[in-house]
């Protein structure tokens, strides 16, 4: 893609995230009516969900971007994955983040081995592990190569951290209350519609300046490779 | 040469070299047993109490001890450039992993046979009452452990901060091996019918199979230069 057309798409993603974002977010404030037993501090769940969705898309991602750098070597597929990882491990935070703050209004308790919750931070472990991993080896293409046996890897067991939590005999199981499918009112699921759109906006925003921010940083080591040289 | 022989081969000269520096098993041993110790002083359990959390702890204990060892068996690989002789030997890559894996489930093994009774003792476990599901539980969680570790061993070889990237990526990541073996350990201390735990055995085999097989994929990728 030329600068320039580049510039031209990211401009359309930034104001269709910002027009998303905005209306996701009133609709999410004015419109929605009030869960019955949560209270107010159930319109936590427009957010928290949504970004559950976005960071295990962007996790898959990473999974496909390292097959396709494993595969072809090229660079950009492991700018890529690094950018894919970076947003998914902030949005993947953004869930650990919100997911407590409710769970302490509604259930009382901050923190319980269910297993979605025990997955989500595992997962958020693995990929700040792939994190560091890339900060600690310099070397753009070894880094590449290491970096997409993590990620695949990681992705490939989140399905199984997630089944070996679900056999644990004490799990209290708390019910999302209002949480899937069918006890959702018709205006909560438009408002989640569009809040999972929004923040997929989001989501594709920040992972395109990522994406750009690692290609201007090749570019400049290269030219300071060819000054040195 | 055959998969297998390359296999073995690298079994023998791991287990040759362990034999005569006594590097890795020293560190899981040693490291072990303080851990052992430390536990029983942190918690000081009744009986019963002991059998709730004395699942938790010997398999916390095995994994932190186990990460030391991964991490200095692959340090004598790294250490006068062994790991070139190991790309330049005609083999392919993933039966140099099936060795690795096999002399690190081995040593693992061997190491958790000693380490057991000290947990036994300081905890006043009943852990042999039925000998072959324990060993059978033993087996699959190192398996498993081993399955990761091996390939995440030589990642991290590859990095600065060698000793700090194997714990980061490897604990994550067996956090299921964790969790099944565990409840299988705690139905044995319990004396409970282990059909009760068919499905965590099924979760166990099942991770072993998968990431047996995905790393001896990727092993090639890592060895690279």
């Amino acid at each position: 893609m030329s600068d320039s057309t580049y510039h031209r798409v990211s401009l359309a993603v930034s104001a269709t995230a910002l027009v998303l974002l905005l209306y996701a977010f009133y609709q999410v404030f004015f419109i929605v009516p009030t869960e019955a037993k949560m209270g107010i501090v159930q319109r936590i769940f427009y957010i928290h969900m949504p970004s559950a969705v976005v960071s295990f898309n962007l996790f898959f991602v990473v999974c496909i971007a390292s097959i396709g750098y494993l595969k072809t070597r090229r660079l950009s597929w492991d700018r890529a994955a690094v950018s894919a990882a970076e947003v998914g491990t902030i949005f993947c935070a953004a869930v650990l983040i919100t997911g407590p703050l409710w769970g302490k209004a509604v259930w009382g308790i901050w923190w319980t081995f269910d297993p979605r919750l025990t997955t989500t931070l595992v997962l958020f472990l693995i990929f700040v592990g792939y994190l560091m991993l890339r900060l600690y080896q310099p070397e753009p293409h070894r880094r590449a190569r290491l970096s997409a046996v993590v990620g695949i890897i990681g992705f490939v067991n989140v399905p199984i951290v997630y089944l070996a939590n679900r056999f644990r005999g004490q799990h209290p199981a708390p019910v999302l209350g209002g949480g899937e499918g069918s006890g959702l009112a018709p205006e909560m699921v438009v408002a989640l519609l569009w809040s999972l759109a929004a923040l997929h906006a989001l989501g594709l925003l920040l992972f395109m300046q990522r994406y750009r921010l690692e290609r201007m940083r090749t570019e400049v080591n290269e030219l300071y490779r060819a000054l040195r040289a | 040469m055959s998969a297998w022989r390359v296999a073995t081969a690298l079994l023998r000269k791991d287990l040759l070299a362990e034999w005569r520096t006594k590097d890795v098993s020293t560190a899981i041993l040693l490291f072990g047993f303080t851990i052992a110790v430390s536990f029983s002083f942190a918690f000081e359990p009744t009986p019963d109490e002991a059998r709730v959390i004395a699942g938790g702890l010997l398999w916390l204990g095995f994994l932190f001890s186990a990460v030391l060892g991964l991490n200095r068996g692959f340090a004598r690989e790294t250490a006068n450039n062994c790991l070139e002789a190991l790309r330049l030997a005609p083999a392919d890559p993933g039966s140099l992993y099936l060795g690795k894996l096999l002399s690190n489930v081995l040593l693992l093994l061997v190491a958790e046979l000693v380490l057991l009774p000290v947990f036994g003792l300081f905890f006043n476990l009943a852990l042999w009452s039925r000998p072959g599901w324990l060993l059978l539980i033993l087996l699959l969680g190192t398996w498993g452990v081993a399955a990761l570790g091996t390939l995440f061993s030589a990642v991290s070889a590859n990095t600065r901060m060698q000793e700090l990237m194997l714990p980061l990526l490897l604990l994550p990541l067996t956090v299921p091996v964790l969790v099944a073996a565990v409840d299988l350990t705690t139905l044995l201390l319990f004396n409970r019918p282990m059909s009760e735990g068919s499905m965590q055995f099924r979760l166990l085999a099942g991770f072993d199979i998968i990431f047996t097989l995905l790393c001896w994929l990727l092993f090639g990728y890592v060895l690279e230069e």
